[in-house]
Order: C-alpha cells, then structure tokens, then sequence
C-alpha cells in the first residue's frame, strides 16, 4: 500500500503500561519479588491465598506511585480505596485482583516527548494506578498440563493509562523511551521489557481524514520491546486502513504481536465487556493522603530528567548532545557531577565520561556504579590533563589502564613513573626537538612554506616518533606552526 | 498480672491438669456433635507444664490454663482448620490467627476446633460437614449458628471459653438459644487474621462464655493493632477487668420498639424481655422507648452486603492450590465447576450466587450501592441514639431456640432468626448476648445490649452490674 493512501487516515492510539514497582516486597505480602527465581519459592500464605489471610499494604507503593504522579504533574488523589477485580483464573489464587478501579492515585498529567529534533509533544494521561501482578502460567514445560509459578503473584504494579493522543508507532516508541528512562530516573521501575518489568498494550484504531466518528478500537498485546510496540503499531495501522479501503469493517478484537513475522494475529473477539464486578476491597481501608505525606513525598524527588538536563546545558556549558547523553544514565550524570565539584574544565570532563570511561564500560559491560575509579580520581585526571598539560590520548592510553588496575594510585603518580609529566611538556625540549626535525627536512619545510600546508601531517608524524608519542600533540602542532613559518631555510642551507 | 477472681482460685487448686481433665470428661461423655477435632494430647503437656511452672512459681500468662475452644475458621498453626466445609478437606493451617496467638503466649491450652456452620453461613448450625450440632439439653433443638459447637461446648463446660465470629448474628445467636454469655466488640477491635472470611466488613471475632470476667480477660488480650490485619482499630485497649468509676443509676437505657412487638416475636421472649424493663425501671433506671425506623430493612441490607463480600472471598476456594479438589474432570472449567459444586453446601452456593448476582455491572447499583447507602443510615442512625442514651436493650432473638430440619427448608425464616442482631453487625457497634430465663420447655431466653463504638469496657461492666443485681440472670 502506498504512504499516500495510509495519509488519508488519522491513527488513534492509546498505550496501557504496566510497570512492576522495585520495593523490597510485595504488594500485600511480605515476601520479596524476585524474577528468575526457583519457581514458588517466594510464596507465603497471602500471595497463595490461604484461608484467614489479609492484604497489608505496602506502603512504598504508594510512595512510587505517587513519586511518579508527582513527576508527571498529575493530580493526586487524596481519598484513595483499592477494588476487588473478580475473574477466575488459575494465576490469580484469590479469585480476584486487588486494583484502584474508580480512585486511581494519580490522574491527568502528561509525559512531554520529542517527536523530532525540534519538535516537541505532550502525551497526556488518563490514569495511573495501583494493583497487583498475577502469577505466571507455563503451558510448554509439561506437556498437557499448565504450571503456575507464583513468585511474581503479589508483585506491586503501577498501570499508567494515556489518552488517545499518540498517532505514530513512532510516537508510541518515543513515549516509552521517554516514560523508561523517568522510570528508572525515579528508582520505580528497572523497565526491562523482555523480562516482563515493564510491559505495554496499545489500543489502535484509525479513522478518515475528516471524519468526526472514531474507527473501531483494536487491542494489540505481546510486545517485548519498545520495537515491537512501534512496529506493531506500524503494521496494525497499514492492516486497518487497508481493510477499510476495502470497505469493510474492522473487528473490535485483542490481537497478539508476532515478533518473528511482524504482524499482528487474531486472539479474541470483544463482543461484550468482560463484567468484573468491582466493588470497594473490604479488607484495606482507605488510605488518605494527607497534604503533610505528599509534601513530604514531593521533597524527596529527585531532580527529573527534564530539570536535570536544563543544568546540565546552563550551569557545566555543555551542548545539548552532551547533555543528553551523560544524562542518558542518571548514575553517569550523577558521577559526572561528582567530577566537577571541584574544578570547572566541564568540557573535558564531559568528554572524559563519554570517551574513555563509557567504551570501558560498553567493553566491560558494567554500569557507571561499578566502574573502579572513584570520581576524586576522575577529577585529579582532568586536572592531569588541563594544568599540567598531560595529553588527553597519553592519559587514555598509558595512565587510564594502569589506574584501573592500581586504583589506590593517583594520575600524578602513575604519569611520573611513565616519565610523561615533567620533561616532555617542557616547552623547550619541544622546540628544540621540532627545530632538529625541521633542520633534517629542509627541502619539506620549504615546500610548506610555498604553501603545501599538508606537510604539518609529515612533522607531526616525525614528532611522535621522536618523541615516542610522550607529547601533547595540540602544543607539539602550535609549536611546530611557529617553527616552521619562522624557519630561515636559506641560513640552514648554507650550514649545509 | 493476674487479677485474683473466683474462677482463677479454682484452677489453683484444682491444678490445671485436673481442670483439663475435668473439661475432657465432659466432651467425652457427651460431645454433641460440638468439636470437629480434639487435641487432648497437646493439652494435657501444656497443663503439664503449666503445672510445674506453677510449682516454681514462674511468672505465668494472663490466659493460664484457660481451656479454649475454636470456631472451626480460626486457624491454629500446624493444626487442620476447613470451615466445616468440605472444599477445604485436608488443610493444615500455615499461619495462626493473631487471636490464637495472643491467647497462647498468655498460657492459654486449646482443646479443640469447634462445630459451626459452613464458613459462619447459617442460623442452625444444620451446615456442616461434620453434621448437625445438638442443643446442650434438647437433643431435638438446633444450638443455633453460625457458632452451635462453641455455644455448646461452653454451656456443658467442655471448654471455658471459645472464640467464635459473628458476622450478622453468628456468636449472639447461638449463645441465646444456649444460655450463655455472648460478646461480639466492635467491628476492627479484634484482628481478623488466620480468621476464614464470611463477609470482610462484617466479620467480628467473638467471644462465648459463662463468666463476664472471662470475656474481659480475653478480650484484654486478644483486642488491638495487628500487622496482618490493616483494618483493625489502633484504638487502645483497656484492661477490661479494669472497675470503672460511674454511676450505673444515671445510665440512659432505650429500648427499641419495634423489637418488642410483631408476629415474628415469640410471646415469653417479648413478656421476659418487658418484665426485664420494668424491673430496672422499678429500680429507678431511666428506660425509654425509641424508634428504629429501618428494621424491615436490615436483613436485606446485610444479606446483599455479606453474600456479595461472600461470593469473592470464596473465589479463591477453587480446587488449585489446596483443599477439596473432584477427582474427575478433563479441563480447568470442569474442575473448577465440579470441584465447587461437589465441596460447596446448599446454603454456601446459595449465597455465592446471590452475591454474584447482586454485583453484577447491571445490578450493583439497583442492589450493592443501595445497601452500602441504608448500612450507613442505620450507623448513622445509631450514633444519633447512642447521643442521648449509653445503652440500648433488646431481645437478643425473637424466638427460643427451634427444632432441627424446623426451618431448613425455609431460607426466609432461617433468615429472621437474626433480625435483632444484624442491626448491631451492620453498625459495626458492640453487643453482647446475656441469659435472662427461659420458656416453658426451659429453652434459654436471652437479652441483648449494644453500646457505642469501642465502649466494650463500660458494656461489659455494666452487663456484669445488671447480673448482680439480679435484673439479668446471667444463666446461672
């Protein structure tokens, strides 16, 4: 189908997210959860439903929820009760779910994301709410019978709900990108989509360019990555409009996402609303949140992303891509602070973090917090490099690997001991040096001078090599332009 | 530590292994049908120990060597514990309910799991598993429910306490139609975990006894904050054997009309519980009559209320995980559906299905929203009695016990059974049931008083004053 044909629609998207709270137990139980775990090994009494159990509520949940609310500016509901969901289903050992079906702690909102480099876009949202996961069927470890590991049973969630507002799989990538990385941010949610921590429905419909009447909506499930939840939107998007160039109808369905296939494949029809018969959970009371808990909720919040990169941009002067991609990890913003507390060369120890320091971390596979050297030694490096004039590539090469094997010592230290701080940077040694160099090559230098200004590679070259790489090849390079423009070849050439 | 009282005298000198064995030869010479499980052996070494504590004069618990008993719905660690249903065959209880605890750390010694209706369910306690329980001198006569085996097994002293739970009526009633003392405290002063779910916001644990000091001294212990039960009341809890300082003359009492008349009223109840009025107010008691307008309501209120917190509580009973599951079925629905037709009872799905019903999407508010609305009328309703008057006083229920099979085959009239209590439950204030003679077959008749919110300190004491001074006979 031609682009063209799909521009004559408007897409209609909403996303649902579930992301699994990081506390240190359940929602209701006091039991841990831990994905990968020995299945039902972290299963008391209360996640398995036993007869005379109660719910007791984690008051950290709310806390994350609330935290969340809070960075989203949404409203938050201060006269809150959980509902009973009933269904029946194996995972679920009392027969219904404990969930915020008519008080959701937080309402309204947004998530602002960028569309492109310029363009900027408010994701507003319906909801966000409390509730708690299920247990997790197996049905392909035994074959003809289906296991239930309930470890994850109880685990806290929080749903967040956005309006209809998103139009692109793009934009549905982006909202999570953007909605992942504030969750991790704030310490809520590890967001990791292929173990399940962070999980998203879409709901798709289209409708002609014009028309008032929304199309019929389409739930798609099994999205494993932000990815997938874009092409799947993609994919759902083209299968719509081109059933409806058909003049046909779109069936109100839930579809799975097949990642091998790209496509999106029939589970169920939604005839009539499954009836869950909510009503208020008698066994938690109330909870109020009182203005007091949520001011003191809103002093703990950690500076958001947002707030963080404007910082970042006015206070250390770095450009907005280098902002961005310290801040990419907040532990890496959080570290790079940490660097410049006492020195103001933001620049270069910018470019420390996202040079050296990120490859050896990609290299290693390790984040920021397990990085051996502690940010002082950070710091005395960039010092190393901008006031005792140790190059950055000297310092990448012979100092960095020897301080990551001996964190105890300090660049200074390691760079005597390499003879690279003390002769070499003397600015007269290097004049002398180039002036010999220059001497044995008179026949270029001249050249140079008439203009083939390529020839600096040539000294440069010579330079190290001399050298043996133990100079800062900025102020080897302005020392040799000096040189050689100053360079009486003729006075040389009778010397010959 | 302990206050010196009769009863605790003559445990001394009995030694507490005497006093055990006492109890045990009652429940063996006749049981009643009143225990589901004995644990004799487990008592007899606590006596034992408690014994020799005794001997070494080691500090002891408040409870010592009080012989207990429990509804079969309070779970007792390591012990089984199946709601006198069959769809719990086989379960050994993994927690303990904190009452249960509480009651063990002060040296309590539990005999035994007592009889009941199947998850507090019933009026007769004719729904059990375990079979019906006799009424304590009339062998034809239900004990009444949900709490018969604990009502029973108190009055011929096969325990000297029991706790029980009374969701609309299901310690009270029971303890009427015995001639025993029945407390049910305030909604959320006792916690409600290792306690079986009937109705969450009805559920009460209760206490059945024939000593009022008893029932101070377990409620004493067993009242207050839980961490498993966030709903309980971080009121604090007094020391119910405590005096209390006041003039039981000036006491305000009201007595409610419309439970003093109607066919339902059985015609000794009504003339007992008047005489009982007119001798306190010969005495000089102000008692006055008021006006409950929402009577005809209560029991469809809480019949709605409690079958729809029913019908989800008992959803996890569902053959996957524990208990009863059918032996035959090809996928998950057939055993799901055989597993809680076959260990479900008549009257338990009765009630699943109208609590179903009553919170579907298309009736919830036609009939659950409604009755949350009257529920908090009559609470209302109450605090504005409970501001011009300390106590109010009431036939506990409008008839004497009734025969077995009399009315199970009228859910209705099972149903009326609980029309004075339920008014209590759905307020969520104090009542306790006290003997006050019985009719012409000598079946116990018995007087109800309910009292403001957590006032079970004052309520208990002034039950015990209206014993004393012979305007109750208290059963004894």
């Amino acid at each position: 189908m031609t682009d063209c044909i799909i521009e004559k629609y408007i897409p209609i998207i909403g996303l649902e997210v579930h992301a699994q709270l990081i506390t240190k137990r359940k929602i209701f139980a006091p039991e841990a959860a831990v994905y990968g775990a020995l299945p039902n090994t972290y299963t008391s009494a209360i996640t398995l439903a036993h007869p005379g159990t109660l719910p007791s509520i984690n008051q950290a949940a709310i806390v994350q929820a609330i935290k969340l609310g809070l960075s989203c500016q949404a409203n938050i509901t201060t006269y809150n009760h959980f509902d009973r969901k009933n269904y029946c289903y194996p995972d679920l050992t009392k027969g219904y779910q404990i969930t915020q079906n008519s008080t959701p702690i937080a309402s309204k909102g947004f998530i602002k994301i960028q569309t492109s480099d310029t363009k900027e876009k408010k994701i507003t949202l319906t909801r966000i709410h409390l509730e708690e996961d299920t247990g997790k069927s197996l049905y392909n470890i035994s074959p003809g019978e289906g296991l239930i590991d309930y470890n994850r049973a109880g685990t806290p969630l929080i749903e967040i709900v956005t309006d209809p507002v998103i139009s692109s799989g793009e934009e549905a990538y982006q909202y999570l990108k953007t909605l992942r990385k504030l969750l991790r941010h704030l310490d809520i949610c590890d967001g990791n989509m292929e173990e399940g921590s962070l999980r998203c429905d879409a709901n798709i419909s289209v409708m002609k360019k014009g028309d008032t009447k929304w199309g019929t909506k389409v739930e798609v499930k099994n999205m494993n990555s932000m990815r997938h939840v874009e092409l799947a939107i993609q994919y759902e998007i083209k299968r719509q409009v081109e059933i409806l160039q058909k003049n046909e109808n779109i069936m109100s369905a839930t579809r799975m996402y097949n990642a091998t296939t790209g496509k999106t494949v029939h589970m169920r029809k939604k005839e009539t609303a499954n009836d869950y018969r909510y009503f208020p959970e008698p066994d938690i009371s109330p909870i109020v949140i009182e203005k007091k808990w949520l001011e003191s909720i809103q002093a703990q919040m950690p500076l958001l992303p947002e707030q963080w990169l404007e910082k970042l941009i006015n206070t250390y002067q770095l450009s907005t891509y280098d902002a961005q991609n310290i801040l990419e990890d907040k532990h890496l913003a959080a570290y790079y602070e940490a660097v410049c507390t006492d020195i103001t060369y933001y620049k270069t120890a910018a470019n420390w973090i996202l040079g050296p320091i990120k490859s050896y971390l990609n290299e290693k596979n390790i984040p920021i917090q397990a990085y051996p050297l502690q940010t002082s030694t950070v710091t005395a490096i960039i010092r190393l490099i901008e006031e005792e004039n140790v190059h950055f590539s000297i310092v990448v090469q012979k100092i960095h690997p020897i301080l990551l094997k001996k964190t105890t010592k300090t660049p200074l230290e390691v760079a005597k001991s390499l003879g690279v701080w003390q002769t070499l940077d003397e600015e007269k040694n290097l004049q002398t040096t180039i002036q010999k160099i220059l001497n044995q090559h008179i026949a270029k230098v001249k050249t140079y001078q008439n203009g083939k200004k390529g020839l600096l590679g040539f000294f440069m070259g010579k330079i190290m090599q001399a050298t043996k790489g133990k100079v800062n090849p900025k102020k080897a390079n302005d020392v040799l332009k000096t040189c050689i423009e100053n360079h009486s070849c003729a006075a040389d050439e009778g010397l010959r | 530590m302990l206050a010196a009282h009769h009863y605790f005298f003559i445990v001394i000198n009995q030694s507490f292994q005497k006093n055990l064995q006492n109890h045990i030869q009652n429940i063996q010479q006749k049981d009643h049908n009143a225990f589901v499980n004995l644990y004799f052996e487990e008592a007899q070494k606590k006596a034992k120990a408690l014994d020799e504590k005794q001997q070494k004069k080691e500090s002891i618990g408040k409870m010592t060597g009080k012989i207990i008993g429990l509804k079969d719905l309070f779970c007792y660690q390591d012990h089984p514990v199946q709601a006198c249903s069959k769809i719990l065959q086989g379960f050994i209880a993994q927690i303990q309910a904190t009452a249960v605890q509480r009651l063990l750390d002060e040296d309590a010694i539990i005999i035994g799991h007592q009889n009941c209706d199947e998850f507090g369910m019933g009026a007769s306690n004719e729904n059990s598993i375990f079979g019906p329980v006799l009424h304590p001198t009339h062998d034809n006569y239900t004990p009444g429910g949900s709490s018969g085996g604990s009502a029973v097994a108190v009055k011929k002293n096969m325990c000297s306490i029991a706790l029980g739970t009374d969701t609309g009526g299901s310690v009270r009633q029971p303890a009427a139609f015995c001639g025993v003392i029945g407390l049910k405290p305030t909604y959320a002063r006792i916690s409600r975990h290792g306690v079986i779910a009937y109705a969450s916001s009805l559920d009460t644990v209760g206490i059945l006894s024939k000593s009022i000091q008893s029932i101070q001294q377990t409620l004493t212990v067993v009242a207050g904050q839980d961490i498993w039960d966030n709903t309980v009341s971080r009121k604090p809890v007094p020391v119910y054997t405590n005096p209390i300082q006041e003039d039981k003359k000036k006491m305000r009492i009201a007595y409610i009309k419309e439970m003093m008349m109607g066919d339902i009223l059985q015609t000794s109840v009504q003339k007992q519980t008047k005489y009982t009025i007119e001798k306190m107010k010969k005495l000089g008691y102000r008692v006055d009559e008021i006006s409950f307008p929402y009577l005809s309501y209560v029991l469809p209120t809480y019949h709605i209320i409690s079958n729809a917190e029913a019908s989800t509580n008992l959803a996890r009973y569902d053959g996957v995980r524990y208990g009863y599951r059918t032996k035959n079925y090809t996928n998950l629905e057939e055993m799901y559906t055989k597993t809680r037709t076959e260990g479900f009872g008549k009257e338990v799905k009765r009630r699943i299905l109208l609590g179903t019903f009553v919170l579907t999407a298309e009736r919830y508010r036609q009939y659950f929203l409604k009755a949350q609305k009257v529920r908090r009328l009559v609470q209302d309703y109450f605090l504005k009695i409970f501001q011009s008057y300390d106590y109010i006083i009431t036939p506990t229920t409008p008839t004497t016990a009734f025969a077995h099979e009399a009315y199970s085959k009228n859910p209705q009239k099972m149903y009326s059974t609980d029309l004075y209590t339920v008014p209590a439950s759905l307020a969520g204030i104090p009542a306790i049931a006290l003997p006050n003679g019985a009719d012409h077959k000598g079946l116990p008749i018995s007087i109800q008083l309910m009292a403001p919110f957590f006032e079970e300190h004052r309520l208990l004491h002034f039950a015990e004053h209206l014993m004393e001074i012979n305007v109750v006979d208290g059963g004894l």
